[in-house]
């Protein structure tokens, strides 16, 4: 804007009818501008040439740095230990090939944990169940809906540490949990962590408590996003609440679900925060990337356990896979 | 503008590079050539000592010997933790340094200098054997602690245990007497904590006799059978957690709430080192209780009538083979060592020979008890102890493998003693005839 105020300016005062003649004196002024800022690689800018082509690259390039300094670089590192029997520690002694592969796939004892991710998927879709319902409630005109929304989406802000501390205190004998339940007659109530057969319905539980709020959020702004006009044309149709979920709202919110699917499943392979402070893993509570960790910082294997991640890496990747092909990625016509 | 910062950026990054190799390469100046002045890091896991300003007291101390000498204290709380990342670049963990137990011993080398010849150092330290590799001494201790049962007196007293129980089943026994007539837990495992756990594989020599025992389980293809030492350690953590004698829900056991309740009489005995029993009086002054209910025994076994109390190095004192001052680096390592007082202090046993035992032990020697240090391992097989246990994934010194016997024990995991101990012998043994020549 101000190059060509002042650009103008200029042709006004040398006083310059022609229009060629003023073009050249505007750029040549500019020229003589940018100069006097120091700005030499800019002049290019008028006339074409190399840097034009190169700024956006430049621009993204501070990004791809980093992007490939932390996160490319050590992925990369990771599948060349996978390779070694590197302890974590010093030199890397030797190249293995793929000896880690096969013990990870021979070892039954490391694929046996990924029973305990069952607790965590069918969590999920507890999960997700209620993410919905309180996202189409919330949707329609509720009293006090944003203070709802705020209470829903809470869990998500803190910290996963705290979060894993207040349950430890909530089911520890004799704490919150069973005092409240003591209040309804319940007397003798389980050990929620001591008990193996209830433990990992507890930590589970805690995961769904957590992480419900994000697909809540996920949910309400796809509804949201949907034209309100067609709330309307289906109630003047005399369609009920029901009704309107299911041609509307479900069918409007498809790809959200088969998004936040493939979040669930993902990361009800990879649980990791919530076990791992609570229980530590102890008392049949373990999960992949538990024992993941302690392959690599308690057995000082990091070489099994790069393996273990990269193997790991591969199950999301397919299960993703296999998940879009249930969920093709279809355009929705709602009208 | 952004291509110069790149450029910029991509020149620190190589230079750092370059610096780092160099460093790794070559870096660092002789021990002893240099003059003691000039600045030190000196990393330590001893934070209390930071923050109550012990540590600036012996720094000031210091100065008077050495005036010109500057020692900057990094106290670390998740010692171990960070000192995994910091070992990777060759000045980032300070001039001295507590020895970061994550080295193997065939890696002590690659990080760390040279402190004199094992055998030499000998006539004059304790707790040498831990941080030797093939005759070369890479870190002295501070001090050390003795692996006992610290109990509460009192309990004991009140449970009508009138002697010290000297073998497991009389310790069995006494707990039992304890879960009768008063109503503290009689043994805490501190489980979800889980390092109590995993010093319960310190009991070896106790339990032995034999400074040996760690090298000869290296070799023995399954050690656990009936009567050998980690059979004895393994199932009386198993028929004391069966007998309903550890704490009810072992996942939300709390170690520093621990303290405070084995003072005030609701937890009876807890497995641990004296290094514990200054940490525990203090928790009894902070809860009105006299010190004296802290009591320490030697572990309920005895063999050939003779009871022996396992001491071994606390934390060593190590410097990082890349300083460039490491003439005052031994200087200060040294001082720490013989002038600081900072054992005596501590209530821990001197890593120096002639010293005298602290006040808290002496009343331990004597009556068929004797303290026992771990022996070295045979040249060459100095990491392979350790390397068993972490190639069979049966962590005898960490926690992983003893919780799940205490699940199995209370009833919460398939299997019983039996199944479990064939388990963990076919894994041990399975990588004793890899690993062992």
């Amino acid at each position: 804007m101000s190059v060509v105020t002042s650009g103008s300016a200029s042709a006004g005062i040398s006083g310059l009818g022609n229009s060629e003649i003023r073009k050249k004196g505007w750029s040549r002024r500019l020229y003589r501008r940018e100069r006097q800022a120091g700005w030499s690689g800019r002049s290019l800018l008028i006339g074409g040439g190399l840097w034009p082509k190169l700024t956006p690259y430049l621009f993204v390039a501070a990004a791809v740095l980093l992007l490939l300094l932390l996160t490319y670089l050590p992925a990369a590192n990771m599948l060349w230990y996978s390779f070694t029997d590197w302890s974590g520690l010093g030199p890397i002694k030797k190249v293995v090939g793929l000896d880690n592969y096969f013990q990870v796939f021979t070892n039954p004892h490391i694929f046996s944990v990924f029973g305990v991710s069952l607790y965590y998927f069918v969590g999920a879709f507890v999960q997700i169940a209620i993410a919905m319902y309180f996202a189409v409630v919330l949707s329609f005109k509720v009293w006090f809906s944003n203070f709802f929304r705020g209470i829903i989406f809470f869990p998500y802000l803190i910290n996963g540490v705290a979060i894993g501390f207040v349950f430890l205190y909530l089911f520890q004998p004799h704490g919150t949990m069973d005092t409240i339940l003591s209040w309804f007659g319940m007397t003798s109530p389980p050990q929620w962590l001591g008990d193996a057969s209830v433990v990992n319905f507890s930590l589970a539980g805690t995961s769904v408590w957590r992480y419900t709020g994000l697909n809540f959020v996920l949910f309400l702004g796809a509804i949201q996003s949907i034209p309100p006009t067609l709330y309307e044309a289906a109630e003047i149709d005399g369609a009920n609440r029901w009704q309107i979920f299911r041609s509307i709202i479900f069918p409007g919110i498809r790809r959200i679900i088969g998004l936040t699917f493939i979040l669930s499943v993902a990361g009800s392979l990879s649980v990791f925060e919530v076990p791992f402070i609570m229980t530590g893993g102890a008392n049949g509570t373990s999960t992949f990337v538990i024992q993941t960790l302690q392959v690599a910082f308690n057995y000082r294997q990091v070489g099994l356990a790069s393996a273990m991640a990269v193997v790991l890496l591969i199950i999301v990747l397919i299960v993703s896979w296999v998940q879009r092909k249930f969920f093709a990625d279809d355009e929705v016509d709602l009208t | 503008m952004a291509l110069r910062r790149v450029i910029i950026g991509l020149a620190v990054l190589s230079t750092a590079v370059l610096l780092v190799s160099c460093g790794a390469s070559g870096g660092g100046d002789k021990a002893g050539s240099g003059e003691v002045k000039g600045d030190i890091t000196f990393l330590t896991n001893r934070t209390d000592l930071k923050t109550d300003g012990t540590w600036d007291k012996y720094i000031a101390e210091f100065q008077k010997i050495h005036p010109g000498v500057n020692i900057k204290v990094e106290a670390i709380t998740d010692y171990e933790g960070d000192l995994k990342t910091r070992l990777s670049t060759p000045n980032g963990y300070g001039d001295v340094l507590m020895f970061p137990a994550s080295l193997t011993p065939d890696q002590y080398a690659d990080f760390l200098e040279p402190l004199g010849k094992t055998k030499e150092l000998a006539s004059s330290y304790r707790f040498l054997d831990i941080r030797s590799f093939e005759g070369v001494q890479y870190g002295i201790a501070l001090g050390g602690a003795a692996q006992g049962v610290l109990y509460n007196t009192e309990v004991f007293q009140k449970a009508g245990v009138a002697t010290l129980p000297k073998t497991p089943q009389e310790f069995v026994a006494a707990l039992k007497l304890v879960k009768e007539k008063t109503s503290a837990i009689p043994l805490y495992t501190n489980y979800k904590d889980g390092w109590p756990l995993g010093s319960w594989g310190g009991y070896l020599v106790a339990v032995s006799g034999d400074p040996d025992i760690q090298n000869k389980m290296a070799h023995d293809k399954s050690p656990w059978k009936e009567g050998s030492a980690i059979y004895v350690i393994d199932s009386l953590l198993y028929d004391t957690v069966r007998s309903g004698l550890t704490e009810p829900d072992p996942l939300t056991t709390n170690w520093e709430q621990s303290k405070g309740d084995l003072v005030t009489g609701k937890i009876a005995t807890m497995m641990l080192g004296s290094w514990a029993i200054t940490q525990f009086q203090g928790a009894a002054k902070a809860a009105g209780v006299s010190p004296t209910v802290v009591g320490f025994m030697p572990y309920p076994a005895t063999v050939n009538g003779k009871q022996y109390v396992p001491i071994g190095g606390d934390y060593n004192l190590s410097i990082n083979k890349n300083s460039s001052n490491k003439a005052t680096a031994r200087a200060w390592m040294d001082w720490l060592l013989h002038k600081s007082g900072i054992v005596e202090a501590q209530g821990m046993v001197s890593a120096i020979l002639d010293a005298p035992l602290p006040a808290n032990l002496s009343a331990l020697q004597g009556n068929g008890i004797e303290l026992l240090e771990l022996g070295a391992a045979p040249v060459g097989d100095e990491a392979l102890f350790n390397n068993i246990a972490a190639k069979s994934q049966v962590d005898l010194l960490g926690p992983i493998y003893r919780q799940k016997l205490v699940d199995i024990a209370r009833g919460q995991s398939s299997g019983d003693m039996t199944s479990y101990f064939k388990q963990l012998n076919s894994s041990w043994g399975a990588t004793v005839s890899e690993l062992a020549k």
